[in-house]
């Protein structure tokens, strides 16, 4: 018997077997000290808005008095579950993506600048299977944390506010158990919604061999992008921004739901992860590990 | 001493055997336009304990990448396990342990959960057995009491020890290990001398680059070394040894007169330092040369050739010590 046929004959990598570097991929990320605190910073800002909704109109005088504020914010005393969005409205701008910019900048290049990247790939853990894992995970995260202000902005909303049938921004009604699915499927859309900058802080993390700077790349192009998206006079460009409809979650509480947008959003995010994904994985498969 | 004999039984027993690693022009230059590595053409026999030696800087480190998948060499070929690298990565490495430029390790993590990590890294490895495998492995390395802890608290020799134990997580057919004593202590030391012993035993072939020559000597079977990313010399570390000749070593208080007799008995090259005498050993019986001090009233304390070091072979070789390539 040759070499060869030994070494191909006793290696024989089942396809379950190559799950459990994501199994734990996600234990490792979601025991990380920093991850937990992300979730925990996330899961104040509804606490932080119901509270001061609730101070702010506790002299029975309904609404904050028109305009300001994020969306849904004037709702929030008719009805807890608004909270749910009016946290989402809030977080997505800046706190969640910034929350998954972090992860997503650190996954390979934090791994490099501690050296465990290169014990990963003589395991063998394998480029493409590694990089996969690691998007596949920071979508995990951004699902995550998008659920962690969700959760905790209906827990608060049930505790400060009445509960009940709701009011669509057409003016119909519905029943609280649909607005509970709204909500749900809100949830998922800003999560997609993420998937841009995750494939993008993944790319930037290929980069670097330090998650310091990776993250911090990775934010400081979320805050341009935020801003650019703010000058009217660069409106060629805007929608090219994976920020730019973001907010179109609100459409899914019309009656009927507008899809223009939010389909927008959805195909922009595919976009971003198939360009930046193919950019990552161009990256990552050829670089030399030195670290 | 056992495992000494054992292991000079496997060199005899393989060294017709195929080689395990092979590279063939084997060069790296990098961007910036630095030549790390130059042609250089190594071979590794199979069942060896290959000591790989050479200053800071003289593309050690490199050449390991290389031989991992980790870098892309610029030009020429490696051969591990009769499969090229960095193509077959995913066919060859989980038949090779490595430790490369030390430990690293999650430090939030126990020392036991760094293993599984690792282990779940490798597509090949079966999960039903991880739990078990990882035991094994920190019990072989003396860490079953400290798994729990989180290896941020390790000292340095533990991480050590804790990267020793992801490289045995499984029997591998070749160990690279890059210095793998640094930062043990002496009773470490030994403890890894031993298990590199007990692998080579087992039949796995040991590449180990260390710049300690003294454990290169202990332990190896063949020797291989590099400077200025150029291979200066590969082979048995009898045979290199052999190449530079020992030095007869008289220690006396009587040194002049030592000196004077050694001449007078036709031995060259004599050296007289404080109460020790050195000359280049004769071919005839040591035993005359002693009988004739005796006779000439030198008190001699102590009588022997010294053989040469691993060290005297290198400066031989290199002209240099062992310093930072500049």
């Amino acid at each position: 018997m040759s070499r060869a046929e030994t070494v191909s004959a006793s290696v024989q990598p089942r396809p379950l077997w190559t799950l459990g570097l994501f199994r734990d991929e996600l234990r490792t990320t979601f025991r990380r000290w920093r991850t937990l605190a992300l979730l925990g910073v996330l899961a104040a800002v509804p606490v932080l808005v119901g509270t001061a909704v609730r101070i702010e109109t506790g002299d029975g005088s309904s609404g904050g008095g028109g305009g300001g504020g994020p969306a849904f914010v004037s709702q929030i005393t008719n009805n807890g579950l608004f909270l749910v969005f009016t946290a989402l409205a809030a977080t997505l701008p800046f706190f969640l993506p910034m929350a998954v910019g972090v992860v997503a900048g650190d996954a390979v290049a934090g791994e490099a600048g501690s050296g465990t990247l290169r014990y990963l790939l003589v395991a063998p853990a394998g480029r493409t299977r590694l990089l996969l894992t690691k998007y596949a995970t920071v979508m995990v995260f951004c699902l995550a944390a998008t659920l962690v202000v969700a959760v905790s902005a209906l827990a608060v909303g049930a505790l400060l506010f009445p509960l009940g049938d709701l009011t669509t921004i057409s003016g119909t009604r519905i029943t609280f158990g649909e607005g509970l699915v709204r909500a749900l499927l809100i949830a998922l859309v800003v999560a997609a919604s993420l998937l841009g900058v995750a494939a993008l802080g993944l790319f930037v993390s290929t980069l670097t061999d330090s998650g310091i700077a990776a993250m911090a790349t990775t934010v400081g192009l979320l805050i341009t992008v935020q801003i650019l998206d703010q000058i009217p006079q660069l409106h060629v460009l805007h929608p090219y921004l994976f920020s730019h409809h973001w907010l179109s979650f609100a459409d899914l509480m019309r009656e009927p739901v507008h899809w223009e947008d939010l389909t927008k959003n959805l195909g922009l995010q595919v976009l971003y992860a198939a360009v930046f994904g193919s950019a990552a994985w161009a990256r990552f498969t050829t670089r030399d590990v030195t670290a | 001493m056992d495992g000494t004999s054992a292991t000079e039984q496997t060199r005899e027993g393989r060294s017709t055997g195929d080689a395990v690693v092979v590279t063939r022009g084997l060069t790296k230059r990098y961007r910036g336009g630095q030549l790390a590595v130059d042609d250089l053409n190594l071979t590794v026999p199979a069942g060896s304990v290959f000591g790989f030696l050479g200053p800071n800087g003289s593309g050690k480190t490199t050449t390991i990448r290389m031989l991992m998948g980790l870098i892309e060499p610029t030009s020429g070929t490696a051969h591990v396990l009769g499969r090229p690298m960095p193509r077959s990565a995913r066919a060859v490495l989980p038949h090779v342990g490595a430790l490369i430029e030390g430990p690293a390790l999650y430090g939030f993590l126990s020392g036991r959960d760094n293993l599984l990590r690792y282990d779940a890294a490798d597509p090949t490895a079966d999960p039903r057995t991880r739990t078990s495998r990882v035991a094994a492995a920190l019990d072989r390395v003396g860490l079953t009491t400290a798994s729990g802890k989180k290896a941020r608290a390790y000292s340095l020799g533990m991480k050590q020890r804790l990267g020793l134990a992801a490289a045995l997580l499984r029997p591998r057919r070749l160990l690279v290990l890059d210095e793998p004593t640094n930062g043990l202590d002496p009773q470490g030391m030994r403890e890894i001398r031993a298990l590199v012993r007990e692998l080579a035993t087992d039949g796995t072939t040991v590449f180990l680059s260390s710049h300690l020559l003294d454990e290169i000597e202990q332990v190896c079977t063949h020797v291989a070394v590099m400077a200025r990313g150029r291979l200066i010399t590969q082979g048995p570390v009898a045979e290199l040894a052999a190449g530079a000749r020992g030095r007869l070593l008289v220690t006396t208080p009587d040194a002049s007169d030592a000196a004077r007799v050694l001449k007078e008995q036709g031995l060259a090259d004599v050296v007289a330092e404080g109460d020790r005498v050195s000359a280049e050993p004769p071919a005839r019986d040591l035993a005359e040369v002693n009988a004739a001090l005796v006779a000439a009233g030198v008190r001699v304390r102590g009588f022997g050739v010294e053989r040469a070091s691993l060290e005297d072979v290198f400066v031989a070789l290199t002209g240099e010590g062992f310093d930072v390539a500049g």
